[in-house]
């Protein structure tokens, strides 16, 4: 398997204090990889960093075989860098159809060449093609995250980004969307980079790695996840 | 009947010219947020754009042609304020995103240089001025990109300039030696003319429609209907709303957030262009017409609810039709014998300036009561 993102000693600051500390993480085409730790130890801020929205002061991000250095948010998701953040983000005054079709702006030649939305998406997520003329802010929060989901799969990434995809979700589309992610992954051998505090899900992972502080603390593939970890970790 | 048809058209015909000239400022502070206090200079500018364009159909080559100088004025104007606009959100406001305090003082600022400019810089240098601002910027991307890839590039763009430059002063030169009303620098005010087409009434069921008021009413609904069509339909309308609702996020999925952002300001500054163009056709241009534009201009995006196009439609033909109404005094002429201190109240509020003074006081009283204007955003904000 090809190393498709490889991080040499980042470290990122807000301000003046200092929340990621020397992170060396890599993530292979066609495998899913999971983040874990507590509230506050620099998860989000690590995928923050990954798709441009905070500059780390220091380190080294290779996606690709290419380095990302300073190029912002919209030249990496172009590069293939799909993102899906905590809080969904969907643009409320868009129509899900809208905020679909701004999944493809990540495609080559973006919004001006492709117009007609891939229906794979509706065969992840059915509920979508009901909902295409709602307004994105008045879907229900599972949906706007299958909505989030599906508009990143549009840009066809070759790295996915998931921050807390389950969060404040009920249990039955967490399973669609657990179900979804393994189909993608297998389907298309795409790399997925997932921050989840929900058990189920960390283990359907092929590698963790845990963070505390700021920093990788422990890591290894998730069958080996032994309970003490998940204890150490994971909020339950 | 009649005078409810006479009061309605005035009212539309007072709306409309609102409306243009708000138009532009309904997508650079109701979608971008920006407080462009210089949004009434570049109306000026399109206006004064106009009258350099009429000068230049009166040379004897263009005599002929002189009946459709409008037409040309309308997208010149557009070029010259969304320039110049662009200009100044690539080096003021740019610099000034999320302070509304120092954008608002900073285009203050701007908008008296702008005032300044016109009245000691001669018409024509500043038609050969914005011309090379124009190649300058329109260059390198009509050129192949290829070209500005390696070491030569920065002398290729160094050149663009230079050509740009040279252009301008080519145009500079030969307006000054040809027209000499543009020759030299004036602060006096300056009319345009209308062409004969537009001057004097259209006759229809016993009332005068003056042509000039439906050629602005006209001009209204094509950039409103363009503009709609633009935001609502097209690819970049939708990479604006994106941007407009969750900037990050848009730049997350691969909207060039900046590129979008200098393309909102220059068609949000080219339609007070378009504005200046209506406005010249209605009175003499000066250096301060754009001031009495200006407020009028934010009270019917405030009005209208910020953010919301249709709100801005409505609220300018509400407060043209308000203006007529009190203006005029139609309250006299539909109830002739009211008690005679009302009457006199009526009278007292019947002139222009007067009627603007109740109108703008009326709006602030509605606003005391609905903050966010006519038509706030409504619909579940999203926690997110």
């Amino acid at each position: 398997m090809t190393t498709l993102l490889e991080i040499r000693g980042l470290n990122t600051y807000y301000g003046e204090s200092h929340i990621l500390r020397d992170v060396d993480l890599t993530v292979k085409a066609g495998e899913m990889v999971c983040l874990i730790g507590r509230n506050g130890v620099g998860k989000t801020t690590l995928l923050k960093s990954l798709i441009g929205l905070l500059r780390p002061r220091r380190g080294e991000l290779v996606f690709n075989g290419a380095g990302l250095d300073r190029q912002p948010p919209h030249s990496r998701a172009r590069a293939g860098i799909g993102y899906v953040p905590q809080g969904r983000e969907i643009i409320p005054q868009l129509t899900v159809e809208e905020n679909l079709k701004l999944g493809m702006e990540a495609l080559p030649g973006g919004l001006a060449r492709h117009r007609r939305i891939d229906p794979f998406v509706y065969e992840l997520f059915p509920i979508l093609q009901e909902f295409l003329p709602r307004k994105g802010g008045d879907l229900s929060g599972g949906q706007q995250q299958q909505l989030a989901i599906a508009r990143a799969l549009l840009g066809r990434p070759k790295l996915l980004l998931l921050d807390e995809p389950t969060e404040g979700i009920q249990p039955n589309i967490v399973q669609d969307i657990e179900a979804a992610v393994r189909r993608i992954i297998s389907e298309t051998g795409i790399g997925v980079l997932l921050v989840e505090q929900h058990l189920h899900f960390v283990r359907q992972a092929d590698r963790y790695y845990a963070m505390q502080r700021g920093g990788i603390v422990a890591s290894g593939p998730t069958s080996e996840l032994s309970q003490a970890v998940v204890d150490q970790f994971l909020t339950v | 009947m009649q005078l409810l048809f006479e009061s309605l058209f005035n009212g539309v015909a007072i709306g409309s010219v609102l409306l243009m000239a708000a138009l532009g400022l309904a997508i650079v502070f109701g979608l971008m947020g920006v407080i462009n206090l210089a949004h009434g200079e570049l109306i000026m500018l399109g206006a004064y754009t106009t009258y350099v364009v009429q000068l230049i159909f009166k040379l004897p080559a263009l005599q002929p042609l002189y009946n459709c100088y409008v037409l040309v004025a309308i997208p010149l104007a557009f070029v010259v304020s969304g320039v110049v606009g662009i200009l100044l959100e690539r080096t003021v406001i740019r610099r000034l995103y999320g302070s509304p305090l120092e954008t608002l003082l900073a285009t203050w600022g701007v908008s008296l240089i702008l005032q300044q400019f016109v009245r000691s810089v001669p018409m024509a240098y500043a038609a050969g001025l914005i011309l090379a601002l124009v190649s300058g910027f329109g260059l390198p991307l009509l050129l192949p990109s290829g070209w500005f890839a390696g070491a030569r590039a920065r002398l290729i763009r160094l050149g663009s300039w230079a050509f740009s430059a040279f252009l301008g002063v080519c145009l500079a030169g030969g307006l000054a030696s040809q027209i000499d009303r543009i020759a030299r620098a004036d602060a006096r005010n300056v009319d345009v003319t209308a062409p004969q087409w537009m001057r004097g009434g259209l006759e229809m069921a016993d009332m005068t429609f003056p042509v000039p008021r439906l050629v602005i009413i006209v001009m209204t609904v094509m950039a409103v209907v363009g503009v709609s069509w633009f935001l609502n339909r097209s690819v970049w309308g939708m990479r604006i709303r994106a941007v407009t609702q969750n900037r990050s996020m848009s730049d997350c999925l691969g909207i060039p957030t900046e590129t979008v952002d200098v393309l909102t300001f220059g068609i949000g500054s080219g339609l007070a262009g378009v504005a200046g163009v209506a406005v010249s056709l209605l009175g003499s241009v000066g250096p301060n017409v754009g001031g009495s534009y200006i407020v009028g201009c934010f009270m019917v995006v405030v009005l209208g609810g910020v953010g919301n196009l249709y709100g801005t439609v409505l609220a300018s033909f509400a407060i043209g039709v308000l203006t007529d109404l009190i203006g005029a005094g139609r309250l006299l002429s539909v109830w002739p014998d009211m008690p005679a201190p009302l009457a006199s109240a009526v009278e007292f509020f019947a002139t222009t300036s007067m009627a603007q003074v109740m109108v703008f006081a009326l709006i602030v009283v509605f606003l005391q009561f609905r903050p966010a204007g006519l038509f706030p955003q409504k619909g579940r904000m999203v926690e997110a």
